[in-house]
């Protein structure tokens, strides 16, 4: 009974075992030092298959990268008394403070829209629950998508994975400098018409090194003893440069 | 030279920031202004986060005002007497002023709040001190029509008198205090030291010498802008030493030459120069307000 429950189970998952995703990472994960000035991400690899290439139906490969969620207040400004002021608020639960998405074709050539809302691959399906007593969310949505892609930290790369001989593939997906602390997870995803064949996850962490990591953590976990700090070095500098100059008016 | 701020979690480059802290430095040493009315906004225009941008222009504010302080003690052009009856108004007022503004912040708006008052009080003392100055320089250009420039008012007839010998003043603590407690709340509402207020209200409100009123106006401020500094640094966690430091080198050397440029100049040119600088920034926030900005929406990103 339970083998055939087994093997049941497994002629129902999709048709997961001809097509599988093999894959490589240039750097498995990112560190942020004090000269941070962004950092490129090579993500490679390949189709690993059994059978021979099915013809009939057209192959799609799409990579995203992923920042951590994080609250955002979108606020909108109108007119009143003759000065723009902030007047309508969309809370967004969660939104991802980097996104970036890559495909082998155009996105609608390689992801069917049902998949899409499965598997949340186009960046308005990454961010969960909008909220507010406004009729037009959608405006304060694209506002939000639009913000973040002038800064950089929303990318729609449509195109932008070379896929050679329907096996190997690679990209570059650059990381901005500013770059939010946290696990940062990316996701592969191989697609037959549109419809998910196969998915591969992996985690990036990005993390402050060295004197960055000291002074965050000091700011956070000792804030009287960094503001102290912060105070001193004030009035040191301040200190010293009268010395300076006054040795130097000499 | 890009540098990453661990706090601001921005990466901008340093010697832009090396820049901004010699400009707002040499304006502190010139005017005795702290500089955070200048400094926080610049921070804001190059992308830093508002937070981190108000927290740490006070503690910029403590370094190139200390700077300047000392030069202007070995000068001794700074009232002491008088600096710490401005200061113990000028605590309660900023205790105040910190309830006020949670306050403000429990019904919204309370960033138009700040952009109000900073249009409203730069672009009134701007005007005064332009005014005033103006017509100051006209007369000491006709020779004959002094106005005697000591006045016996209404100031002069309050309780508790006390002498303030390095201002040569004998007037009632009170007027002091207020002021010190107005500019107090002002400071906590805006995030600034209060020296641009601080200043004209010691001129034209009691009375001081200009010569003195800038290191006494310093001095003040040290102790303001240290407490907001360690308080910021304690509730929010908003101080981003990497970027205050860079701001203070440069805010340190700027404050030094900024006090020699000051001393060689006359104190109406003086006043005239600060008040131009006052409304350039008041006409700056006030288009702002009243242009439609090209991006109508804006994110303020909490935390995960």
């Amino acid at each position: 009974m339970i083998r055939l429950i087994a093997f049941l189970l497994i002629c129902a998952l999709p048709a997961h075992a001809e097509e599988e995703i093999v894959l490589g990472l240039s750097q498995d994960q990112v560190a942020i030092t004090a000269t941070f000035e962004g950092s490129d991400i090579l993500v490679f690899g390949a189709v690993k298959r059994e059978t021979p290439i099915p013809d009939k139906s057209e192959l799609g490969v799409i990579v995203t990268i992923a920042g951590p969620d994080q609250p955002v207040d979108i606020w909108r400004k109108d007119r009143r008394v003759g000065i723009w002021i902030n007047t309508d608020e969309v809370e967004v639960d969660a939104a991802p403070s980097f996104y970036a998405v890559a495909t082998s074709a155009p996105m609608r050539d390689v992801l069917h829209h049902v998949e899409d809302l499965q598997y949340r691959i186009t960046t308005p399906r990454t961010i969960k629950a909008i909220g507010g007593q406004v009729s037009d969310s959608v405006a304060f949505m694209n506002a939000l998508i639009r913000i973040r892609t002038d800064e950089g930290l929303y990318q729609r790369l449509e195109g932008a994975i070379d896929l050679e001989e329907d096996t190997l593939f690679r990209t570059a997906i650059t990381l901005p400098a500013n770059l939010t602390e946290g696990t940062y997870e990316a996701r592969i995803f191989l697609t037959r018409n549109g419809r998910v064949i196969d998915e591969y996850r992996t985690e990036i962490p990005v993390r402050k090194v060295g004197l960055e990591r000291w002074l965050y953590n000091l700011a956070h976990n000792y804030a009287l003893l960094y503001g102290l700090m912060s105070l001193a070095i004030a009035v040191g500098a301040g200190w010293g440069a009268s010395a300076i100059f006054g040795m130097l008016r000499r | 030279m890009q540098v990453y701020l661990p706090i601001a979690e921005v990466s901008v480059n340093a010697f832009l920031l090396l820049g901004i802290g010699g400009l707002v430095g040499i304006l502190s040493g010139m005017f005795g202004v702290g500089g955070g009315f200048l400094i926080t906004p610049l921070l804001f225009f190059i992308g830093i986060p508002p937070a981190v941008a108000v927290a740490t222009s006070t503690n910029q504010v403590v370094a190139s005002s200390f700077s300047a302080l000392l030069a202007h003690l070995k000068r001794k052009t700074v009232d002491m007497v008088m600096g710490t009856v401005l200061l113990i108004g000028g605590l309660i007022g900023s205790a105040l002023g910190v309830l006020v503004f949670s306050y403000l912040r429990s019904l919204g708006q309370v960033d138009l709040l700040v952009q109000l008052c900073y249009v409203l009080f730069l672009g009134v003392i701007g005007a005064l001190m332009f005014v005033e100055s103006l017509n100051a320089i006209r007369r000491a250009n006709k020779p004959g029509a002094r106005v005697i420039r000591r006045k016996h008012g209404w100031v002069h007839n309050l309780p508790m008198k006390m002498k303030f010998r390095v201002s040569g003043l004998y007037i009632s603590v009170i007027p002091p205090i207020l002021v010190g407690m107005f500019v107090g709340v002002l400071a906590a509402i805006m995030g600034v030291g209060g020296g641009f207020i601080m200043v004209p209200a010691m001129i034209y409100l009691l009375g001081m010498p200009t010569k003195v009123v800038i290191g006494t106006s310093l001095f003040q401020i040290i102790f303001v802008a240290g407490f907001t500094t360690v308080l910021h640094a304690t509730t929010n966690h908003t101080v981003d030493v990497v970027l205050a430091l860079l701001l203070l080198i440069g805010g340190v050397i700027g404050a030094q030459f900024g006090t020699r440029l000051g001393v060689r100049m006359k104190a109406e040119q003086l006043r005239i120069l600060l008040a131009t600088l006052v409304l350039g920034v008041c006409i700056k926030l006030a288009i702002d307000l009243l242009i439609k900005p090209t991006e109508l929406y804006s994110l303020t990103a909490g935390m995960p």
